[in-house]
């Protein structure tokens, strides 16, 4: 199980390494595009530093994620208390359909309401978020076990400290779950709003695709990939370490 | 003797503030000189006209005072009626003033739906999912009032009302091309399946018989799911490209529908493969037994016992597969595979942001009825897995 945790750590700590090689490293491969595509031009994207699109990437799908977390998180515990339990029923349908749109259209659509540009599209990317967000919060909540309410209320707790104490840090591995989705999907439509006016990885990727320029192409799309695969086993270890206190946990 | 009426419905309260504020507040239709610039805003305020062009907010005004009234079937079922006669109102006044401004207008000029009629048509159609849940609708109540609003706004398209609203005129333009997308899209996600099966099912058997292909496949399926679509779109290129320009005469290449294709496979292979396997894996062992007991062989089990057995799990794999590849064919529309993400691409593009909708709503509709009509095959395959039990 150590040699397993130890692992974990690795590949967190190894896609780490290589993301930061490829975004401070990329003009150093320069002459391995040059020789891989010679017909080019160009062979590396130096419109804009590949550090400064990461940090406006990263800003564009974290700023949405955490929005989406508050803003979700307290929707969430809001229907499931006593005086917001009305709202639960539409909440509910409202996270199911709205899932089955695919992001990328909602961030079309956002365009026409909300304008070009980085806010309109972080606007889009967090309105996404909240769903899986408020879907796990509330099954997050729900699963706590009554009797272990009842147990916290029964030591004299009062409905504060059974939020705060009790049903969130139980709720958390599930909320974890749904946290992961909407920033996995964040991650991913935050490279598309670069078509709507965000600068972002996806920038280098749209230029290239657009003037058939395949390095510009596969320059961004490493980098998102490897920010992917870091995002992954980051919640990983988030995961592990919040499930760490339970008896058969792995 | 009168008394304050106390707050009956806070779900409709909300909506009708949310209603109340877009009136106000928001542009119920943007006027443009053509379709290219950017409009000006109208107010609804200032939208009805003369005779019954106003009635067509008679249910905005009953949904405003749901709220306030005492709950019962009666009020539930008008909350339900206003809501579908509301959502259809706001579209048929929409129409009704664009053909207004039409006639008056150069052909150049577009009138489009302002931020104000999408909040507001948002806040009606929750009304109508709110009423249905508090009337206690059962499945059938509830596919009634669906189709009864959407032939109350079909229909209005259909008779061409809608026609001098920009979408509709953007659509007139690019009748030909639309046609073309919307089948060339679900071509892609047509294309996707018969790899995505012949795949994703024996790996999801293989996954659920032996742990050790378990552990095998299911972490590379998960890092593959986890990685953007623009960016295996990107990584597939330079392979792709190489395997074009050594095989010359095989037809594949970095971009165009294969590599889109051959995307989406591997995106819908975790849903699949997972899902069989969970199917498998929520079959009962004793079931197991009894069908070896009565001298079923290997195959008959599978065939006669697990596989049905399992059939309900893994439609619901196949329906998170379909959704998401619906989604995925319209990103697909940047490596040049086509489809209706050429359409809203193009619009981006072009700050066409009518065009912009003609891709991107119907994308949104079609992943709407793929997972509808996934959800009621898992509920069909449910109860006759019922019926067979009783």
């Amino acid at each position: 199980m150590r040699r397993l945790r130890s692992l974990l750590t690795d590949r967190l700590a190894l896609g780490l390494l290589v993301l930061a090689a490829l975004v401070l490293g990329m003009p150093a491969l320069k002459p391995l595009f040059a020789a891989a595509f010679p017909a080019l031009d160009r062979p590396l994207y130096e419109a804009d530093g590949f550090l400064a699109l990461t940090l406006d990437h990263l800003a564009l799908a974290g700023g949405a994620s955490l929005i989406a977390v508050l803003l979700g998180g307290a929707a969430g515990i809001a229907v499931t208390r006593p005086f917001g339990r009305e709202f639960r029923g539409i909440l509910d349908a409202v996270a199911a359909m709205g899932q089955t749109f695919p992001p990328v259209a909602v961030l079309a659509v956002s365009v026409p309401v909300l304008g070009f540009g980085p806010a309109p599209a972080l606007i889009a990317l967090t309105l996404y978020g909240l769903l899986p967000i408020v879907e796990n919060t509330v099954a997050g909540l729900e699963s706590v076990p009554e009797p272990v309410r009842e147990a916290a209320r029964g030591m004299g707790m009062g409905p504060g400290a059974l939020l705060w104490r009790v049903e969130l840090p139980l709720a958390a591995p599930v909320i974890l779950a749904g946290v992961r989705t909407a920033a996995v999907v964040n991650l991913g439509t935050a490279a598309i709003a670069s078509t709507v006016g965000a600068k972002t990885l996806g920038l280098p990727i749209i230029v290239g695709l657009n003037g058939s320029n395949p390095a510009y192409v596969i320059q961004g799309a490493v980098i998102v990939a490897a920010l992917a695969v870091v995002l992954d086993a980051g919640f990983d270890r988030l995961a592990a370490r919040l499930t760490r206190w339970r008896p058969n946990a792995v | 003797m009168t008394r304050l009426r106390p707050i009956h419905n806070r779900v409709a309260l909300l909506l009708a503030a949310m209603t109340v504020a877009a009136a106000l507040a928001l542009p119920f239709l943007g006027f443009a000189p053509n379709r290219l610039l950017s409009g000006k805003a109208i107010a609804l305020g200032a939208v009805p006209g003369a005779g019954w062009s106003g009635a067509a907010l008679l249910p905005v005004a009953l949904l405003l005072a749901v709220p306030f009234l005492r709950p019962g079937r009666a009020v539930n079922a008008l909350y339900v009626g206003a809501g579908v006669l509301a959502a259809a109102g706001l579209v048929w006044l929409a129409g009704q003033h664009a053909a207004l401004l039409a006639a008056v207008a150069s052909p150049a000029a577009r009138t489009s739906f302002g931020a104000g009629f999408w909040v507001m048509e948002a806040a009606a159609l929750l009304a109508v999912l709110d009423g249905v849940r508090r009337l206690g609708l059962g499945p059938a109540g509830r596919v009634a009032v669906g189709v009864l609003a959407a032939a109350l706004i079909g229909g209005q398209f259909a008779a061409g009302h809608l026609d001098q609203l920009s979408i509709m005129r953007e659509y007139a333009n690019q009748r030909d091309v639309f046609a073309g997308a919307v089948l060339r899209h679900a071509a892609l996600v047509a294309a996707a399946l018969p790899p995505t099966l012949l795949i994703g099912v024996p790996l999801g058997i293989a996954a659920q018989r032996s742990a050790a292909v378990g552990r095998l496949v299911f972490p590379v399926l998960n890092v593959v799911q986890t990685i953007p679509s623009i960016a295996l779109f990107g990584l597939l290129l330079a392979p792709l490209s190489a395997l074009a320009a050594a095989f010359p005469g095989l037809g594949i290449g970095g971009v165009g529908p294969v590599p889109a294709v051959i995307a989406l496979t591997l995106y819908s292979l975790l849903p699949i493969a997972r899902n069989t396997a969970a199917g498998l894996a929520g079959v009962p062992e004793p079931v197991r037994e009894a069908a070896r007991g009565i001298g079923m062989t290997p195959r008959q089990i599978f065939w006669r016992v697990e596989a049905p057995l399992a059939l309900p799990v893994f439609l619901a794999g196949l329906r998170i597969t379909l959704v998401q590849a619906v989604g995925l064919a319209a990103v697909a529309a940047l490596i040049g595979a086509g489809g209706l993400g050429a359409i809203m691409f193009q619009g981006l593009f072009a700050n066409a942001l009518d065009l912009v909708l003609l891709g991107a709503v119907p994308v949104i509709l079609l992943a709407v009825a793929a997972d509808a009509a996934l959800k009621l095959a898992s509920a069909l395959a449910l109860s006759r897995l019922g019926r067979t039990a009783a």
